[in-house]
C-alpha cells in the first residue's frame, strides 16, 4: 500500500483502540494495542484539478456562502453543502447548462457520532451525462435537529433514497411527500444503520422462550 | 363483511358468504376496487408487493411496498473485515453476484489507492465472470418475464442456458451463486485447468441459442401484443426517476457505463451499446436479448487473452499486506486452502503463519475517507458508496442498487394501463428484491 496520493493522518486524537474496534458484539477480539486515529477534516484548495475546477466555477459565484468547503480526494469531488440552501443548489447542479447533473444516483446517510453538532450526513452522487461527470454533494445535520430539506422536488428518484436515508438514520427530510419508513416494518423503533444502534440488537422469540440478542450472547472480553 | 371507513364503505373478502357479498357490492355505485398483488406471488419476482386500485379492469394507482427482504447487509459489513464483506455483499443481487463484488472491491481499492495496481490478469477475469452473470441474469429475466406471460417454453430454454452458464461459475469458482470470487486486490483463485475450453465450448453453443429464443419470441404475436406499447416511461420519465440500464437503453440513450466511464478495463474491448427507442416492454426485451449477444463477444476477447497474453499471470495484487495469503485451490468438494500454502505456514516459517493469521482474523486496515464506484450491473448502475475510517473494517457501506432505483418506476409504468400489464411492466424492470432490501 502506498501513502503518496493519501492524506495523511495526526497523531491525535485517537479513534478508537482495540483489534477490531467493536466492542458490542461477540468478537474474536484481543489485543487492544491496535490504535485508530480519527481522520483529519478535510479540506481543498484550488486548483482542484481534472474538470472539478470547472465545476467550482460553474457552481460558486451563486453560492459562495452555500458551500462550506470542498474535498478532492481519491480523484472525486465533494462539495460540503450548507443544509438550508440545499434545495437551490441542487436545482442548480441539474438545471445550469455548465453543471446539468441530470442524474442523481440517490442518497446515502453516514452517521459519525464524534462529529458534534453534526453527527448525521446526508450524501448524494450526481452524475452529468451531458459532460460525463461526477460530483458528491454532502450535507449535515446536527443529531438534535436532524432535519434536512427535501430534494424530491428536484430529483423525484431521491422518493425512496430519502425514505430509506430516514428509515436507517433518522434522519428527516422536511417537505418530502410521504416520509415513511421503507425498510423495516412500520412500528419498528430505533435507526438500525445509527452507530448507537447495536448489530442484531432485539431479543428473538421461539416457542415462548426468549433468545437474547445476539450482541448480548456471549462476550470474549 | 363491510365496514364503513373514512374513505367510504370497505368490502372484505374474508371466506364469508359469497352471494351475499355479490349483493352488498351490486347496491353500491362504487366501482374501485383496491387488490393486494403479493408479497408472495409467482409474477412479483420474489417478495414485491404491490398495492393496485383498479377501476374495471383499468389500473389507476399502483403502490409498490418493498422491505420483505431486507436482512440487513450494509449493517453486518461493519461488523466484518474489508475482506469478509465481499460474501455478504454477494448475496445482495442475487441474480449477478458478481457485479455487487466488483462494485465493492472496486470501492475498496480506491480507498486504499491501488486501483491501478490490479493485475491485467486479474480484470480480464472479472470482465470475463460479470459477462458470463450478464448472460445468466438476462436469460432469468427473459425466460420468467415469458413464464409469466403464459409461455413456458422461453421459461425452459432460459433456464437450460443458465444452467450452462452456472455451470461454468461453478467450474470456475467453485459454487453456482454467492460465490465472493472478486476480492480487494484481485479475484480469490485463478481460472482452473480447463475452463478456457469449456468456456470455449459455451461460446459455440450460446450465440444458437440466443437464435432460438429469438426465433420463438421477437415475431411471436401473442408475445408482442402483451409487450409493445406496454408499460411506456420515456427518457425524460427515465432521467427523472434516475432510472438505468436496459430501460433507459430502451428508450433511446446510449448509457452504458462500460463505455462512457470504463472500468476494469473496458475500454480496450470492442462491443456495441444495443439501444432501442420504442420505451415499451419489448424494446427492453431486444435490448437484453442483444446485450447478451454483445456479451459474447466479450466473453471470446477476455478469454483470447486469458489464454494469449495474460496467460500465467498474477491474480492478485503482489503487496502482501493486502491480497489474501492462502492459495486457493479447486478441491473436489468446491474451494480449499491449497496444500502447498499450508505446508508453507505450518512446516516452515512462523513469520508467513503470523503474516497470515492476522490478515485474516484482523485483516488489512484502509486509510480513512470515502470513495464510490460503480458498475454496469445487468439492471442498471450498481454503486457502492464506501467510508473508512482508517480501521479493518468499513465504517459505512451503502449500495445504490438499480432495483431499488428502477423499481420506483412501477406507479408511472403501470397506472393507467391495464391490470395484466402491470405484470409485463414489473417483469421488464427486471427487479431483484434481494438487490432491492439489501
Amino acid at each position: 500500500m502506498t501513502t503518496e496520493n493519501l492524506p495523511g493522518l495526526p497523531e491525535e486524537p485517537v479513534a478508537r483502540r482495540g483489534m477490531f474496534g467493536v466492542k458490542d458484539s461477540g468478537d474474536t477480539s484481543g489485543y487492544n494495542r491496535l490504535v485508530v486515529r480519527r481522520p483529519p477534516k478535510l479540506s481543498s484548495s484550488r486548483p482542484y484539478g481534472s474538470y472539478f475546477d470547472e465545476v467550482a466555477d460553474a457552481l460558486e459565484p451563486a453560492f459562495a456562502d452555500a458551500i462550506e468547503r470542498v474535498v478532492v480526494d481519491r480523484g472525486e469531488i465533494t462539495f460540503h453543502v450548507r443544509r438550508e440552501r440545499l434545495p437551490e443548489v441542487m436545482r442548480h447542479l441539474r438545471d445550469d447548462a455548465a453543471l446539468r447533473f441530470e442524474l442523481s444516483l440517490g442518497v446515502s446517510g453516514v452517521h459519525y457520532p464524534e462529529e458534534t453538532g453534526a453527527e448525521l450526513h446526508a450524501v448524494y452522487h450526481l452524475c452529468s451525462i451531458t459532460h460525463n461527470r461526477r460530483i458528491r454533494v454532502e450535507v449535515s445535520c446536527p443529531d438534535a435537529d436532524p432535519h434536512i430539506p427535501s430534494t424530491v422536488q428536484v430529483y423525484p428518484t431521491h422518493d425512496w433514497h430519502e425514505r430509506e436515508t430516514y428509515d436507517f438514520f433518522g434522519i428527516v427530510f422536511d417537505g418530502h411527500p410521504a416520509l415513511t419508513r421503507i425498510e423495516m416494518p412500520d412500528d419498528w423503533e430505533g435507526h438500525p444503520q445509527r452507530k448507537d444502534y447495536p448489530l442484531g440488537g432485539i431479543p428473538v422469540e421461539y416457542r415462548g422462550a426468549e433468545v437474547p440478542a445476539p450482541d448480548r450472547r456471549r462476550s470474549y472480553s | 363483511m363491510s365496514t364503513t371507513e373514512t374513505e367510504g364503505r370497505i368490502y372484505d373478502v374474508a371466506g364469508q358468504d359469497w352471494d351475499e357479498l355479490v349483493k352488498t357490492v351490486s347496491e353500491s355505485a362504487d366501482e374501485r376496487l383496491v387488490v393486494n398483488m403479493g408479497p408472495q406471488h409467482p409474477s412479483t419476482h420474489g417478495v414485491l408487493r404491490l398495492v393496485l386500485t383498479l377501476d374495471g379492469e383499468t389500473v389507476t394507482e399502483a403502490r409498490t411496498v418493498i422491505g420483505y427482504l431486507h436482512t440487513g447487509i450494509e449493517k453486518n459489513m461493519e461488523y466484518r473485515t474489508w475482506t469478509q464483506g465481499v460474501t455478504f455483499v454477494t448475496r445482495m443481487d442475487y441474480l449477478a453476484p458478481i457485479f455487487n463484488e466488483t462494485a465493492y472491491c472496486m470501492g475498496v481499492e480506491k480507498l486504499l489507492g491501488i486501483t491501478d495496481r490490479i493485475p491485467d490478469r486479474a480484470q480480464a477475469i472479472r470482465v470475463l465472470t460479470m459477462e458470463l452473470t450478464r448472460i445468466s441474469s438476462h436469460l432469468v429475466a427473459i425466460a420468467t418475464f415469458g413464464m409469466e406471460l403464459g409461455a413456458t417454453t422461453p421459461m425452459l430454454f432460459g433456464f437450460r442456458e443458465r444452467e450452462m452458464v452456472l455451470d461454468l461459475m461453478e467450474y470456475i469458482t467453485g459454487l453456482r451463486m454467492n460465490m465472493a470470487y472478486v476480492r480487494p486486490g484481485g479475484v480469490s483463485v485463478d481460472l482452473p485447468a480447463g475452463a478456457v475450453d469449456k468456456i470455449g465450448e459455451f461460446l459455440k453453443i450460446m450465440p444458437g441459442r440466443i437464435k432460438e429464443m429469438r426465433k420463438l419470441l421477437d415475431a411471436n404475436p401473442v408475445y408482442t401484443r402483451r409487450t409493445k406499447d406496454v408499460a411506456y416511461l420515456d427518457l425524460t420519465g427515465c432521467m427523472a426517476l434516475g432510472v438505468t440500464g436496459p430501460m433507459l437503453r430502451a428508450a433511446g440513450l446510449p448509457w452504458d457505463l462500460r463505455k462512457s466511464q470504463p472500468y476494469c478495463g473496458y475500454e480496450t474491448y470492442e462491443f456495441e451499446v444495443p439501444t432501442q427507442n420504442t420505451c415499451d416492454v419489448y424494446g427492453r426485451y431486444l435490448v437484453r436479448v442483444a446485450e447478451m449477444e454483445e456479451s459474447l463477444k466479450i466473453i471470446e476477447q477476455a478469454l483470447d487473452r486469458l489464454s494469449g497474453p495474460l496467460k500465467g499471470g498474477p491474480v492478485m495484487i503482489d503487496d502482501k499486506k493486502i491480497g489474501w495469503p492462502s492459495q486457493l485451490a479447486l478441491g473436489p468438494d468446491g474451494l480449499g486452502n491449497s496444500p502447498d500454502h499450508i505446508a508453507h505456514i505450518m512446516g516452515s516459517s512462523m513469520e508467513a503463519l503470523i503474516h497470515h493469521f492476522k490478515l485474516v482474523t484482523e485483516g488489512f486496515r484502509v486509510p480513512a475517507g470515502q470513495a464510490y464506484a460503480s458498475v454496469e450491473s445487468p439492471r442498471g448502475e450498481l454503486g457502492a458508496h464506501v467510508v473508512s475510517d482508517g480501521g479493518t473494517r468499513p465504517y459505512r457501506v451503502h449500495f445504490r442498487d438499480p432495483s431499488f432505483t428502477n423499481l420506483q418506476a412501477v406507479p408511472a409504468t403501470c397506472e393507467g394501463g391495464m391490470v395484466a400489464d402491470v405484470i409485463s411492466a414489473v417483469a421488464s424492470i427486471d427487479p431483484v428484491m434481494g438487490g432491492v432490501d439489501r
